[in-house]
Order: C-alpha cells, then structure tokens, then sequence
C-alpha cells in the first residue's frame, strides 16, 4: 500500500460541508432545527409528562372562575387558551403541522419547478415559450383569492393547504432553474455527451440536474419557512387544517379574542412561529453562500453600509 | 493508413441566423459560418485542419459529428449518410465517432466523478456489466496516463492535461475509428502539448483511429498530421500532404500562415521571408465576391475578385496536393 497523501482533494459537495461546519451561525440553525424536530417527535411524551393532551379542555384547572385562562405556571407551563387547553402541549402538535407541511410542501414545489424549468431550458423553443408563459401566469394568480375559494369549495384540510402552497411556489423555482439551465446548456460537456448520443432524458438527469442541484437545495431550504408562514396564514384565517388540531396559525388566531388579559397566546405560538421561519431562512443563506463560494463576498460588499 | 476513404464531407454548408440591427424592424441574416466544403478522411490517417480563429473550422467539427445539423450537402461516414439519419439510427454511429473538445476546463461537468464521466459512453451504449463498469474505466485510465486511484475524484482536482486526458478517455472507451479533435491542446501549456500530443498518437497507433485534428497552430499540426488542410472564412484553400504543403504552398494564404510561425534560424528567415497580410478577415456575414482571400491577397487582380477559383491540383501538383488559387505560387517563388 503506497502512503496516504497528506492533501487530499476535495469535491464540490466535500468543500460546501467544510465551510459550513466552519459557519457558526449555520450550526447555531441547524441546532436550532434539530431541538425543533425533537419537539415535534417527543410531542406526545410532553402531553404525557403534563398529563394534558392537545385537544383537552380543563374548564376548572385552566380557567379561572371568571372565566380568564390561567396564565404560565406549574401546572400549565406555558399557560392555558381560552378553552383550558394547554398551550406547551398544543405549541408542540403545532409543530409537527407546521414542519410536515413546511417539507413536504417544498418539496413537491422543488420538484415540480425544477423538472418544468430543466425541462424548459433544455429543449427551448415552443416548449420553453409554453412552459414559461404558464409559470408567469401562476405567478401572477392572487395567492387569497384562489385559497379562500378553493377551501370554500372543498373545505379545508391538510392535504388542500398542501397543494394551495405547492401551487404557489413551484413556478418561481422554475423560472430561476429555467434560467441557470440556459446558461449551461451549450457548455461543452453537455456537448460532449451528446456526441456520446445521450439521449434528452440522460442529458437533463445526469448533466444538468447536478450543476442546478445547489440552487435547488437553496430554495427547498428558503421555502419551507414561507410554506410554514403559508400554512400559518391558511389557519388563521381558518383555511387551513380544520380545528380542533392545533396548528400555530389557528393558535394565533385563538388568541385574538384573548390577548389583551393573556398575553401568553399570543407571544409562545408567535415566537415559534418566527423562530422557525428565521432560522430556516438564514440557513438558506448559509447553504448558499457554502454551495457558491462566489457569493459570498458579493452579498456582504453589496448588502448596505450599517449591517 | 490506406487510401480507403472514412468520412466523406461533400459540399458542406452551415448557416446561422443572425439578428441585424439591433430592436424592432430588423430582418434576420445568415452568417455563412462553412460554405461549401469537400473534405476527406481516410482510414488511419491524421487530416489537420488550420484556419484562424473564426473561420468556421469548430463549426464544421461539430456538423461533423452531427452536433450541429447542416444547411446544406452531406457527411458521409463509411459511405452512409449521416446527416438525414433520423437521431435514433445515429446512436451506431456515435459508438464509431467521438469527439475531443477544446476546453479541458469546459467539457467535464464539474459535478460528476471522474469516474462516472468515464464510464458514460459505457451505460449510453449499454457495453458490458454494471458490475465490471469499474474495472473498464480503470483500465482506460491507466490507458490515457491517469492514476486509477483517482477515480473517485471531480474534475477540479485535475489539471488541465489530465483534465484533457479524462476527455480522452470518454472519447475512446467505445473504441471509435474516428475522433475530431477540436483543438485539444490550445487550451495547455506547451510542455502539456506534447505530452497529449504524443498520447493522441500513440493512441492512433494502438487503437488503429482516423483523426480530423483542427488546430490554429500549424507547427502542431505539422508535427501529427498526414495530411493538411487551409480553411479560411469558411471555405477549403488548400489541402496537401503534409509535406508537400510545407515545402511548397500554392496559396497565398497559406504561405501567409507558414511564414507566421516563429523561425529560429535566422538563415532560414532570410530564404522565406515573413508575409504579414494587411488587414482583418472580413465579417462572414459579408463575405467578399470571388476568391474570399482577395481582399488582403498580395497577388491579388481583377479575376480573383469576380470568380470563385475551384479547389484543383495547380502547376505540376498531383491530385493529392490542391489548392483555389487562381494565381497559385510555384515552388520557392517569394510572395
């Protein structure tokens, strides 16, 4: 066996995982959403724990005799709703809405924008000017409107949040993959695999998907807090994920009738909810500036004199 | 080498459409990019093919090997015609025909292992197992001068001789019997350039490959080919063997292009003085009449700007030495 070289080389993916190990403010997000995964998992263990399960409604333990929800304490941590209910306890189940929505929304929407924007910016032409005239007309559908209609119309769920959001969000993705795989379409090792005779299918799969792979991780990441801001939006306007589920949008809407006498609705499922979306939208920044190194310098020496 | 004649380029023409003017009420012209060339590659021999920067000789490459389809005439490869074969009846042919690209930088994803990239031609044609997949990539590796350890590697961590070996690589796993090189080593250092020069024909001699190898350097081209041809602005000046081209050029062009390559003897020097041609080659999207070379020919009169001069053997040549000149230059005559 000859010895180990001291400098071993590095691949692309290799080189984005070294800087972000080295990224304190990616690792600060990616414990954040690992301890917020644990809660959504150890949920149930939580309502065992308190004793209190998510749609259970104490009327003598959590409200006082007029009424008023009892606020933080020993026995409801994070206080009790308007119902008694234990709001620790809902906050967690909410979480697990919110992160399945969250993932699986961008996902999907990942994967639809970016098999139409490949598949755009590939064979170009009258397919390019269909597909990208259809994206520019989902853009430009009121996001509202349509959801407010169309929960009216089959009632709301799960599964119609979901695809309202998937809906929304696919065709931005598309555009920017339309573009990148335009500009990488006439480069020369898509050429050379051509003379190798690949067909379309091979072309776009295994040229074309790896070079656009890194801005598709990026916006998977940067959706997912939009989609769970989405889905919040959805249940608060009650057209989300039909109560008595709790959800932190339908959390926040609860609250409305109560905050001015119990804070504590409002500030915990609140602060959840802006914790999450925050930090899955800086790691998406982390994630972009590890996978191009090039931005790095650009986005901070662009970004404004006092940040 | 025999004189059995591989591909056949009869009358080549690719056009591309050109936007004039720039907004609105502009009409789309036609940039002439290769206008009507005749060309042949025999089994084993090495064709060069020198021209300068812009004269249409990548393109016609790439409508070679059918990347680009032609406007006009036809690419014969083993006396079959290439160019009206729909695409899936291509895929045989793509097995017979590779293609080594200019940029080492460019023509390897950044993305993939080098591995993969290797093995490619391997799964596109379907030859052999998955299982054994490794072991052939490895093997060509080893063929082409690369480490096999490093078949796990991305393109990046290469420099651009191995980077341009990893090419060839992908080029000759489906043993072809033709390869275009389009300028595989202007991209190098010159120390690299022999190094995949001598690699291109020791492979020729193992591999028994036809070579249609397109440089702008004509000392490279002097030094692997069999014979040469001279494109200039889209049409063939000259084709000779190698030799023959050399030691007595027809075309005023040709000499031009000789006469540019650094002498270091100043004796020699003096015996072929330098011809510097005056001016730019002319926009191929307005191409000049007759002889396209005329307008910056020493020699040139009023024929040369009013007949386009065919492609023939001049003065005493044999019909392997010819040239579209109609004022060519006899041996040692000084331009």
């Amino acid at each position: 066996m000859s010895a180990k070289p001291i400098i071993a080389g590095r691949g692309p993916w290799q080189l984005a995982f070294e800087r972000l190990r080295n990224d304190r403010t990616a690792i600060a997000c990616a414990v954040t959403l690992v301890a917020t995964v644990l809660v959504a998992i150890a949920a149930p263990l939580l309502a065992l724990v308190t004793g209190h399960s998510p749609i259970e409604q104490f009327s003598e333990a959590g409200l006082s005799p007029t009424g008023i929800p009892v606020g933080p304490g020993s026995t409801f941590w994070l206080g009790a709703d308007g119902l008694g209910r234990d709001v620790l306890v809902r906050i967690a189940y909410g979480t697990r809405v919110s992160l399945l929505v969250g993932v699986v929304a961008s996902t999907l929407a990942v994967i639809i924008g970016a098999a139409v924007g490949i598949t755009a910016g590939w064979f170009g032409g009258a397919i390019d000017n269909f597909l990208s005239r259809f994206m520019d007309g989902v853009l430009s559908l009121p996001f509202l409107v349509l959801a407010l209609a169309l929960a009216a119309l089959v009632g709301p769920s799960l599964g119609v949040s979901i695809f309202l959001i998937v809906f929304f969000s696919w065709a931005s993705i598309g555009r920017v993959i339309r573009a990148q795989t335009r500009s990488i379409r006439d480069r020369e090792y898509v050429q050379a695999a051509r003379a190798l005779g690949a067909g379309n299918l091979r072309v776009m799969l295994v040229e074309l998907l790896p070079v656009v792979s890194p801005t598709i991780i990026v916006y998977a990441t940067l959706l997912i807090p939009s989609a769970i801001a989405f889905e919040a939006t959805l249940s608060f306007l009650g057209l989300g994920v039909p109560p008595p589920t709790p959800t932190w949008g339908n959390m926040l809407a609860d609250a409305m009738a109560y905050y001015k006498v119990a804070w504590w609705l409002l500030l915990f499922p609140g602060a959840a909810l802006l914790t999450v979306t925050y930090t899955f939208n800086v790691l998406g920044d982390s994630l972009r500036d590890a996978l191009d190194p090039r931005h790095d310098q650009t986005i901070r020496s662009t970004g404004g004199d006092d940040e | 080498m025999t004189d059995e004649v591989l591909v056949r380029i009869k009358d080549v023409v690719k056009e591309f459409p050109v936007k004039a003017g720039s907004g609105f009420g502009h009409g789309k012209r036609l940039l002439q990019a290769v206008a009507g060339v005749s060309l042949e590659v025999r089994r084993g021999e090495t064709l060069g093919l020198v021209g300068e920067t812009g004269c249409g000789k990548s393109t016609l490459a790439r409508c070679v090997v059918r990347l680009l389809e032609i406007d006009g005439g036809q690419v014969l490869f083993d006396d079959e015609d290439l160019t009206t074969a729909p695409h899936a009846a291509m895929l045989p042919y793509r097995r017979r025909m590779q293609m080594v690209f200019q940029d080492p930088y460019g023509s390897l994803n950044p993305r993939r292992r080098v591995g993969s990239i290797i093995g490619d031609p391997f799964v596109i044609h379907d030859i052999g197992s998955a299982a054994g997949r490794k072991r052939q990539v490895q093997d060509l590796m080893a063929l082409v001068g690369l480490n096999p350890e490093h078949y796990n590697r991305f393109p990046g961590e290469f420099s651009g001789g191995q980077r341009q070996r990893i090419g060839i690589a992908r080029a000759i796993a489906v043993r072809p019997e033709f390869i275009v090189c389009d300028e595989p080593t202007s991209a190098l250092d010159v120390s690299i350039q022999a190094q995949i020069l001598n690699l291109l024909d020791d492979l020729q001699a193992e591999l028994g490959l036809s070579y249609l190898f397109i440089a702008h350097d004509l000392s490279v081209v002097r030094h692997v080919s069999d014979r040469v041809a001279v494109m200039y602005l889209g049409r063939i000046m000259e084709v000779a063997p190698s030799e023959s081209l050399y030691a007595s050029a027809r075309h005023p062009y040709t000499r031009a292009l000789l006469s540019a390559t650094p002498v270091f003897d100043p004796d020699e020097r003096r015996e072929h003085p330098e011809v510097i041609l005056t001016g730019d080659p002319p926009s191929p999207l307005n191409p000049p009449t007759g002889c396209r070379f005329h307008p910056r020919c020493p020699r040139a009169q009023a024929r040369c700007t009013a007949e386009i001069p065919a492609l023939l053997p001049r003065h005493a040549d044999d019909s392997g030495h010819l040239a579209a000149c109609h004022f060519p230059l006899s041996d040692g005559e000084i331009l």
